[in-house]
């Protein structure tokens, strides 16, 4: 008799080897397409939207290249998801997590092809994991007391972040950049308040960062253009038509003259509270609602600048620099906190009129302004900045630093090779692919430079074999060098989130036996 | 068949359009039955024990969930078979009674079936096995209560709770912190446990993830966390011996009910109106300022207004918390809500010792921790992990282990795991069926195998060789007259379950046992199944 069958029409179910080849294989797809981006010469993708206008985006972000992907194989979607989560939690280190985690399967499917079981290999990868981390904890260092090395390895993080992006150029410019913005964080990894303005034009050198605020916004007409000792009121306040709040309110005439006395009445609502802000004693009003132009006019009769439609973010920002509180409603001017800032005056970028606030008292915001020569670049030096901002950001506040060039991932394999050597049964196999999949890593970091990848990664496995090397690969000489000579650093915990990320989705995908998919919903025809 | 002729040897109908519905009938009805039922089982026998393996489901909209967890197979398999139903019925039962074996029950109804259809096979009324079935399964459950055992917990001794609760914990994928983990369920369930009356209300355990840093990061909170931020960005992010107003109405004009107008016909009018409004929002802040509130917690938004005022009178303020945290916050903070400004008084204030705000990774998410509260009675279990499908799966898993903690400081009874339970039981009732007279001994019997299929699937997912691993221990209890031995899934060296504390509470056995027979018999009756074929 046939087998009943058990699932909705078009539910499929994978099972047992089955199941495995299907994820063992999406994942290595998913790794093999990023892989090439990784390192200093690696490549970038081109990704083409299906919306309108087929907008185009050139990246070299694992996480970027991921996002825009429409996978259907499952397992993909969980290094995809990895990737994503690396990105939100460290910013960097986004292709590494997916490469490692893809190489980690590939040994394990020879493995599970030499019939060890999944769970053995799961035990294995997990001591492995832990030597690993512990070795790299063993090595790291930590500047933190001395203030003046603290900020060359700032610099060398993020040089060595920037070296495989767009940005490579002119890594030396941006690398400061951005440790300068996140310097003046204080500590805080709140990366809102550096602001990043793109304006195209120029070349990416002419990049800088100010000091003060800018704002994407133009200065009323007939306002003045530059206003010295400004005090700043922001506000988050109904600048058009101020409605009557309460509930089923509604305006009933029986007379044309009512009309024209009511519309007086809103004016004259409005005119007061304009009164009101200028009781302030300001000459600048931000505001993140729409003025319209009656009270534009009052603003500008009283000599104050006044700038409307500053979205949310501008707004906190500004309120973040200049001190201020976002107010809304303006009854006591004696309490409500002013901003402050020295000069605020009109500047050109490019053809662009923006607003600059400088000489704030906070000096806790900074904006980044990005030139260059077309929207992609600009986009794409953005993800680069956005990527370094963040290492260096996670690494202000947990200042431990490893060497990079693939020198963390031939310090781990040395050590876990160690481990197998020691661990009887059939984990050591295991533990011995754990250490494989981590030299894979700077396998393809030399293979995407066009070097030999075999003879490059033998050289540095003998170097690694004496105590306390710094060997790594260096793609600019194309041979092993001496990586704290060179200024290749990484943050331990960029590496230490690739390590266990990996670790963990590698073990997640083995332990599955069995795939059953859904029937896709139906959606309704529109046609 | 379903046609049937009256005296004058005219047919006439009894299904309606039955030529458009497919129908199986008797013994094939009963196989096809059992077929499905087995078939679902199968699916989930490989996920038995600590070495057993997960499943990858993908949703109709292409979300992935990986999980181990039984219930959450099988609810999100899209089962179209009728039986099939069942089972998933089966499991989720289990689900919301015990929170916990909720594979182990689909196993064992699918050995059940698979010894029934032998039984058919060779003649025998399915009414008649099923009643075997019956018998067999009070046999069990009595022989369970003899050889639990219970044993003794304080709330300053939570070792055998906890190891109970590692045993749950050790199927799952995260059994490489299951210590901790299971620490932390029980030392939740011990927070918000009622030792007096023996009960615990799980609503009172918040279970809240948030992808990001290691599962070794997942901790217990004494509090309340709510994934919400500020109203006001310049608000303070940290509040010391919170007072807490805890309020269901919005810091808005008032909206009645009825439907009304306010019709504005003269400039005075639009003038007072317009005073009142503003008074209205003078008088929310105050009224929360006069009671001594030191932080406003609100089930729905502000007006910029009433947002700016607030930030004003340096009165810090969350919006849009949802119902159900409300009353969590509520209970923690030993305040009570409010619906109407009017009724606040400062006894309605909720106390907490620290409210803080706090940020996570490079994104702007912040979460609000509300700790130290007055009434330590509700708790939060903060999961990290590398993933969401890792943060969903940990949530499973403490589900499970936080029921297995509540049904112990119901029942402390427990009985052996690792098979042990269910060989001992397959012991007892083998004995037991000798004595029987009538064809029900065969059923008995049969059921006596079934059980033994669960230590079966056990030794057989951890790579050993099921038959003789089972026969071994089975008659090493026999010999030993030792109830405690099971199978060594995890290579310990020992097959004794109380040497490797492996225990599992005593209803949850009693429970997979009673559901899956109950299950089975309800199987075994249908003889007729109608269903309209495909158009």
């Amino acid at each position: 008799m046939a087998v009943e069958r058990l699932f909705k029409d078009e539910a499929t179910e994978e099972k047992g080897e089955r199941a495995r080849m299907a994820s063992f294989v999406g994942a290595m797809a998913i790794a093999d397409l990023v892989k090439t981006t990784l390192g200093p010469k690696g490549m970038d993708k081109i990704l083409q939207s299906t919306g309108r206008g087929h907008s185009v985006t050139v990246t070299n972000d694992g996480a970027t290249i991921l996002k825009s992907l429409h996978i259907d194989n499952p397992a993909a979607k969980v290094l995809i998801d990895i990737s994503k989560v690396q990105d939100d939690e460290v910013g960097d280190g986004t292709t590494s997590v997916v490469v490692l985690a893809g190489e980690l399967l590939r040994e394990a499917e020879k493995l599970v092809g030499s019939k060890i079981h999944p769970m053995t290999i799961i035990s294995g990868f997990r001591m492995a994991a832990d030597c690993a981390r512990k070795a790299l904890l063993d090595r790291v260092k930590d500047n933190k007391d001395d203030a003046e090395k603290f900020r060359s390895d700032l610099m060398r993080i993020a040089k060595t972040t920037l070296s495989s992006k767009i940005l490579s150029q002119d890594k030396e410019h941006f690398a400061k950049l951005a440790v300068d913005a996140v310097m003046r964080l204080k500590g805080s990894t709140n990366l809102e308040s550096i602001q990043i303005i793109k304006k195209a034009g120029g070349s990416l050198k002419d990049s800088f960062l100010d000091e003060g605020f800018i704002l994407d916004k133009k200065i009323g007409l007939g306002q003045p253009k530059r206003i010295e000792n400004a005090n700043i009121l922001v506000a988050n306040t109904a600048m058009d038509t101020d409605k009557v709040k309460i509930y089923g309110a509604r305006v009933r005439v029986d007379s044309m003259a009512k009309v024209a006395q009511i519309e007086g009445a809103e004016k004259e609502k409005m005119r007061e509270k304009v009164q009101k802000i200028i009781g302030h004693g300001i000459n600048c009003f931000v505001n993140r609602q729409l003025i319209y132009n009656f009270p534009e006019e009052l603003f500008a009769d009283a000599g104050i600048l006044a700038i409307e439609h500053a979205d949310f973010d501008g707004i906190e920002r500004l309120a973040l620099v200049t001190g201020g509180e976002i107010a809304s409603t303006f009854d006591n001017p004696e309490s409500v906190k002013l901003g402050h800032c020295k000069l605020i005056e009109e500047i050109m970028i490019g053809e662009d009129k923006l607003i600059h606030f400088s000489g704030v008292e906070m000096g806790q915001a900074c904006t980044i302004v990005l030139r260059g020569a077309s929207f992609h670049v600009l986009d794409e030096a953005e993800r680069s900045l956005h990527d370094a901002l963040c290492v260096l950001s996670q690494t202000v506040n947990d200042s431990r630093v490893l060497l990079g060039g693939g020198w963390p991932e031939m310090v781990m394999a040395k050590a876990v090779d160690e481990l197998a050597r020691k661990t009887p049964g059939k984990k050591s196999h295991a533990i011995e692919a754990f250490s494989r999949a981590l030299i894979a890593i700077p396998t393809t970091i030399a293979d995407n430079a066009g070097l030999d990848s075999a003879e490059l990664v033998a050289q540095l496995r003998a170097e690694h074999h004496k105590e306390d090397s710094n060997a790594g690969i260096d793609v600019i000489t194309g041979a092993v060098g001496d990586m704290s000579v060179l200024g290749i650093s990484e943050a331990f915990k960029v590496k230490q989130a690739v390590l266990l990320s990996a670790t963990e989705a590698a073990e997640m995908i083995l332990r599955v036996d069995e795939i059953i998919t859904c029937a896709p919903r139906r959606r309704e025809d529109r046609m | 068949m379903a046609l049937a002729f009256d005296e004058y040897g005219r047919p006439f109908i009894i299904l309606r359009e039955q030529e458009s519905k497919s129908r199986l009938r008797g013994i094939d009805a009963q196989k096809a039955n059992i077929s499905a039922g087995v078939a679902v089982s199968r699916i989930l026998r490989t996920s038995l024990g600590p070495k057993g393996m997960d499943k990858m489901l993908q949703s109709p909209d292409g979300d992935i969930t990986i999980t181990n967890d039984g219930a959450t197979i099988l609810e999100q398999m899209d089962v179209d078979n009728q039986i099939g139903k069942l089972m998933v019925e089966l499991s989720r039962s289990q689900d919301y009674e015990i929170g916990d074996g909720t594979t182990g029950v689909v196993v064992l109804a699918g050995a059940l079936l698979e010894q029934a259809e032998k039984l058919l096979e060779r003649g025998i009324h399915p009414i008649r096995v099923a009643e075997g079935f019956e018998i067999s399964s009070k046999m069990a459950v009595d022989h369970l209560e003899k050889i639990s055992h219970k044993f003794d917990f304080s709330a300053t001794n939570i070792e055998p709770l906890v190891q109970t609760c590692m045993t749950t914990l050790s199927s799952k994928i995260v059994n490489r912190c299951k210590r901790s983990l299971a620490e932390i369920a029980v030392k939740g369930v011990m927070a918000v446990a009622d030792l007096e009356r023996k009960d615990v209300n799980l609503d009172l355990i918040k279970v809240e993830g948030k992808v990001g840093g290691k599962l070794e990061d997942t901790e217990l909170v004494y509090g309340i966390i709510v994934d919400k931020d500020m109203s006001h960005p310049q608000m303070p992010k940290q509040i010391e011996d919170a007072k807490i107003a805890i309020l269901t109405c919005p810091f808005e004009p008032p909206k009645p009910k009825t439907k009304h107008k306010v019709d504005i016909d003269t400039v005075e009018k639009f003038q007072t109106l317009r005073k009142q409004e503003q008074q209205y929002f003078d008088d929310m802040v105050q009224q929360c300022k006069d009671v001594g509130a030191t932080l406003v917690i609100c089930q729905w938004g502000f007006d910029d207004e009433a947002n700016h005022l607030l930030m004003h009178r340096n009165l810090p303020a969350v919006r849009w918390v949802g119902g159900v945290e409300l009353e969590l916050i509520a209970i923690a903070t030993g305040g009570r809500i409010v619906p109407r400004f009017q009724e606040l008084t400062t006894e309605k204030l909720g106390k907490a010792g620290l409210v803080r705000e706090k940020a996570f990774g490079t994104t702007k998410d912040r979460m609000l921790y509300i700790e130290h509260c007055a009434n330590s009675k509700a708790v939060t279990v903060f999961i990290r992990g590398g993933n969401k499908m890792m943060i969903e799966e940990t949530k499973r898993s403490i589900h499970d282990a936080l029921c297995v903690a509540r049904n112990l400081i119901r029942n402390n009874s427990i009985v052996y795991g690792g098979g042990a339970a269910e060989i001992s039981c397959s012991i007892a009732v083998e004995a037991a069926a000798d004595k029987y007279p009538g064809v029900e001994q065969y059923a008995i019997r049969a059921f006596a195998d079934a059980l033994d299929s669960v230590p079966m699937a056990l030794a057989e997912n951890s790579g050993l060789q099921p038959i003789e691993t089972v026969s071994a221990v089975k008659a090493q209890q026999i010999k030993e007259n030792n109830h405690c031995c099971g199978i060594d899934c995890n290579d310990t060296g020992t097959n004794d379950m109380r040497e490797q504390n492996v225990f599992e509470t005593l209803i949850g056995k009693q429970q997979q046992i009673l559901l899956a027979t109950q299950v089975v018999k309800m199987i075994l009756k249908i003889d007729d199944v109608i269903s309209p074929t495909e158009y």
